[in-house]
């Protein structure tokens, strides 16, 4: 008798399945491939940075050898307008609003021959009042950005916060505008004991993926388009590009071949995609578009800039009683997600900590700056490093140890937000308790504060912040989704066809992962698909930390269903009950002794060719049971909730400003460890992320201007930098999330900032609400404080 | 025309020929003309490492030197630095530690990895990470790569 022993790969150390093609140099980005008959594209960004365009001469383009197409605005009457708040045009016409506008586009045969092509476009532009002061765009004559309706004709006859504003709105350079409120925040500032007030100002960064971004796009002669596309989004893309396009959605196919980072860059459709279909229209060829790193720069989004004001209040004994909100979002030419980071901002601002009464209002104003997407945190950590900081001047002011003050106003499991959110597991105590004993925080904060005006220029201080962000998807669109087709062969291989998309986060390989966890096989045995429309099932995309939560359940939902198939056949043939049956390394075996009783595969293959001929295919479509939220902005928007503390300690350098990140401790609730590798990964990569946007990263934007387009200017953390790192991970164990797993992509990356100020300020007795902090800024601001009060 | 030029030079152990332009780089002949995409366009000006080959035992930026400069020399890419036992290992290990994420940045620190081994059979953590401080990554926080090529350096080859 042959006796399985049951095992598990749930938490161990697995390695990505497509680890091995990447090493090599085997991986095909969408940069290295090339279709025969293929041609190069390539956009003439406008001159200025709020212009008229009077004339645009391209005969000259047009007349040189190996160029196959010139298009400009008046070469495709046909276009819509794109993206979240549909305010621009692929190729604009008549007016330019900032740097990265489209003018012009060239197919050729080469790319040098298309960049030629574009220095002989001529365009006459007659300048505008350029705007790009964000606190100035709503002033009385300011210049107006969006004067005229781009829009189709919209029901909307006043703005509706949480939605892109209309014609009127656009008059008043106002985008979009959000409020929510809670309880009633005077009577919770009447009853506070101390009450702090600040500015803070959040920075433009980009998400520097190291691929650049890039798109192929061609027709087949039926009219059939298909994409090679690196969007995080491929479903929700499809169904813009044809309104875009004025085409039936089901002509066209979107392939996603390997994504050379995301991390929320590739949400939003933006004008070169259709550029690129415009010019593969034009030309019947295939035409392949890639940036230059400069061009990534000037013309991909960024993390949204925000100045927020927040004032919050508490009683003597560290219960919070209010909180208030402003920002100001710098919203750039035009809309894309960044403008509505304010759904997540809003729910720290509420909920990460207990607070009775609050009230929260965002204004995105139009300027003539580069315009803001998705990155991953999602305007968390620009809310986190004001709550955050405030936590700790609140504690400070009461006398109180700031981790006391935050345990005392934690959230708990089973809480229900007035925000509506329902907290079913919540590991932000241990989270809090964990990261402050690991990292001695207690200690070395006291002894920092004893320290600060102790001799030397090098200050150590100790800094925490916690976070709260979705781990269960967030239910912002119709539905929050995912299909799986799963497929088992002759020999038990299965084939598993994901609508969820990998982005390098690993999620295919955790999907693996739980599918042979249900169905008994060896990871070697599953092969992911899922990277084409025309073969995966609908998903929303990849965002909101929600891919290894929904993706994972749908995967699981398909092998049980799977598993339930097998099991009754094995049943029948074996004469045992389903119930006293499993399925262990390829084998249905009796689950009470281990005992094998046949191979898998050999019980598939007489299902298969046998009197009822059956082969094993399921489908299972995953719907998460959270709900959107109310015209108020309530509602239980994920089916779980991530929860982090992050301790940072740093050395601050007082005679130069430099501040080196010394040891990161983080304690991250993640419902429960699945692939232990992809974790750390993750948590590590946030943590980097993090500490780049606190202190090394600045996309320095001057009179609408990108200063620094490149990687010697714009300063990304390299590997002598980074801190030494202790993680540890809380496992709540979610009761809907896939055995007890929570989403964490996002989540690393969201206290960095924060905890990082909070440790400077331990360390020097100064704080700063201004990011990030270069030397310069950390100079100036001790230098200072340092300095004796001018009269006023 | 007058403005190409044809070279020879070794590549991945094979004796090559190439027609290339003057103004080519070397990074664009092994990925145009030569068809090995594995070596990567991340920034075009020396500051990512991701295009980093192995010119007669040196690391280089392929993005930086000219196709030309390529003549009778020796060169390396992430296509043939598998069939070194050094390759191989570092390989194995990128896969087995978890230091692929998106992967765009891997051959670059691979090949700069296999180098810098070289020079350094018995490195400590902290000389790891100046040796890839040139290599840009910004998926995964370099401690798996870092842990990678601690692996690869004990391991036997």
């Amino acid at each position: 008798m042959t006796v399985i022993e049951k095992s598990s790969l749930i938490g161990r150390r697995i390695a990505k399945l497509d680890a091995p093609e990447k090493a090599s140099g085997q991986t095909r980005y969408v940069h290295d491939l090339d279709l025969p008959g293929q041609l190069h594209g390539s956009i003439l960004r406008s001159a200025r940075v709020h212009a008229r365009i009077r004339r645009i001469d391209v005969s000259k383009a047009r007349a040189l050898p190996g160029v196959h197409a010139v298009l400009t605005a008046a070469d495709v009457p046909y276009q819509r307008p794109l993206g979240v708040g549909k305010d621009q045009l692929p190729l604009k016409g008549d007016k330019v609003r900032s740097r990265r506008d489209e003018v012009a586009a060239v197919a050729a045969e080469t790319v040098e021959i298309a960049e030629a092509a574009l220095a002989l476009i001529e365009v006459e532009y007659e300048d505008l009042p350029v705007l790009t002061d964000p606190s100035k765009a709503l002033e009385p004559g300011a210049p107006v950005i969006h004067g005229e309706n781009l829009a189709p004709p919209s029901p909307h006859d006043s703005l509706k916060p949480g939605e892109p504003g209309d014609a009127e709105a656009h008059r008043h350079n106002v985008a979009m505008t959000f409020d929510y409120a809670q309880g009633d925040v005077a009577a919770g500032e009447a009853e506070s004991d101390v009450v702090v007030d600040d500015w803070f100002r959040l920075h433009y960064v980009t998400h520097c993926c190291m691929g650049v971004s890039g798109v192929i796009a061609e027709f087949d002669r039926s009219g059939n388009l298909t994409l090679h596309s690196n969007t995080q989004v491929p479903f929700l893309h499809k169904r813009e590009f044809a309104e875009i396009l004025g085409m039936d959605p089901g002509r066209i196919r979107i392939i996603q071949p390997p994504i050379g980072g995301g991390f929320g860059s590739k949400l939003d459709i933006y004008p070169f995609e259709p550029i690129a279909v415009f010019l593969a229209k034009a030309t019947g060829r295939p035409v392949k578009l890639v940036f230059s790193r400069e061009e990534e720069f000037v013309a991909s989004p960024t993390r949204q800039p925000v100045l927020l004001r927040l004032r919050s209040g508490a009683k003597r004994d560290g219960t919070l009683t209010f909180r208030v909100c402003e920002t100001l979002h710098d919203n750039g030419a035009y809309t894309s997600w960044g403008a509505t980071t304010p759904f997540v901002m809003m729910q720290t601002i509420s909920s990460l900590y207990r607070v009775p009464h609050c009230s929260y209002h965002t204004t995105a104003v139009y300027t003539n700056n580069p315009y803001a997407g998705s990155f991953r945190g999602y305007g968390n950590l620009q809310a986190t490093f004001a709550v955050e900081q405030q936590m700790d001047e609140l504690a400070e002011k009461l006398g109180i140890d700031p981790l006391e003050m935050r345990l005392r106003n934690a959230q708990e499991p089973g809480e229900v937000t007035p925000q509506g959110m329902h907290f079913r597991t919540c590991g932000l105590r241990q989270c809090l308790t964990t990261a402050a004993e690991a990292s001695g925080y207690r200690e070395k904060h006291r002894a920092a504060l004893a320290a600060q005006k102790a001799p030397g220029h090098r200050k150590r201080g100790v800094g925490m912040a916690s976070m709260l962000h979705v781990g269960g998807g967030a239910k912002i669109y119709p539905s929050d989704g995912c299909g799986t087709i799963l497929k088992i062969d002759d020999f038990a291989h299965v084939t598993l066809m994901t609508g969820a998309s990998e982005i390098g986060q690993g999620s295919e390989t955790v999907l693996a992962q739980l599918v042979c966890e249900e169905l008994g096989i060896p990871l070697d045995a599953v092969t992911v698909v899922n990277n084409d429309t025309d073969i995966t099932p609908w998903d929303v995309g990849v965002h909101a930390s929600r891919t290894t939560f929904i993706g994972g359940n749908s995967a699981i939902g398909a092998a049980r269903k799977a598993k339930a198939k097998i099991l009754a056949a094995a049943a029948k043939v074996a004469g045992v009950a389903e119930a006293e049956l499993e399925l262990r390394a390829g084998h249905i075996v009796r689950a009470a002794s281990g005992e094998a009783l046949m191979s898998l595969a050999k019980l598939l293959r007489s299902l298969h060719f046998s009197d009822k001929a059956e082969l094993v295919m399921t489908t299972h479509y995953y719907e998460p049971p959270s709900r959107h939220q109310d015209k108020a902005f309530k509602g239980d928007v994920s089916a779980a909730y991530a929860w982090a503390t992050q301790v940072v300690e740093v050395e601050v350098d007082t005679d130069t400003g430099v501040v080196r990140l010394v040891k990161v401790t983080g304690a991250h609730d993640v419902g429960r460890v699945l692939n232990r590798l992809g974790i750390e990964g993750q948590i590590e990569g946030g943590i980097v992320m993090g500490q780049g946007y606190a202190v090394t990263e600045d996309l320095i934007v001057e009179d609408g201007v990108v200063r620094n387009p490149g990687f010697r200017d714009y300063k990304l953390v390299t590997a002598p930098e980074i801190p030494e790192m202790d993680i540890h991970f809380i496992e709540t164990m979610d009761g809907e999330g896939p055995q007890g797993a929570k989403g964490v992509g996002e989540a690393p990356a969201i206290c960095m900032a924060a905890a990082t100020a909070n440790a400077i300020c331990n360390a020097t007795g100064v704080r700063i609400r201004d990011l990030p902090f270069t030397p310069e800024k950390v100079y100036r601001a001790l230098h200072a404080a340092a300095a004796p009060a001018k009269a006023p | 025309m007058s403005h190409m030029r044809e070279i020879e030079f070794e590549l991945n152990g094979v004796r090559t020929r190439a027609t290339v332009r003057l103004d080519m780089s070397a990074l664009a002949m092994l990925r145009d003309v030569m068809g090995l995409t594995g070596t990567k366009y991340a920034c075009g000006e020396g500051e990512c490492g991701a295009c980093t080959i192995i010119v007669d035992g040196v690391s280089v930026c392929s993005c930086l030197m000219f196709a030309v400069d390529c003549e009778d020399r020796t060169l390396t890419t992430i296509e043939g630095v598998g069939r070194e036992p050094l390759g191989a290992r570092l390989e194995r290990a990128f896969v087995d530690c978890g230091a692929v994420q998106c992967g765009f940045c891997t051959p670059g620190v691979v090949m700069q990895a296999k180098h810098w081994l070289e020079a350094h059979p018995n490195p400590t953590r902290d000389e790891i990470k100046r040796g890839i401080e040139g290599n840009l990554c910004r998926c995964t926080g370099y401690v798996k790569i870092v842990d990678a090529i601690e692996a690869a350096s004990r391991a036997e080859g």
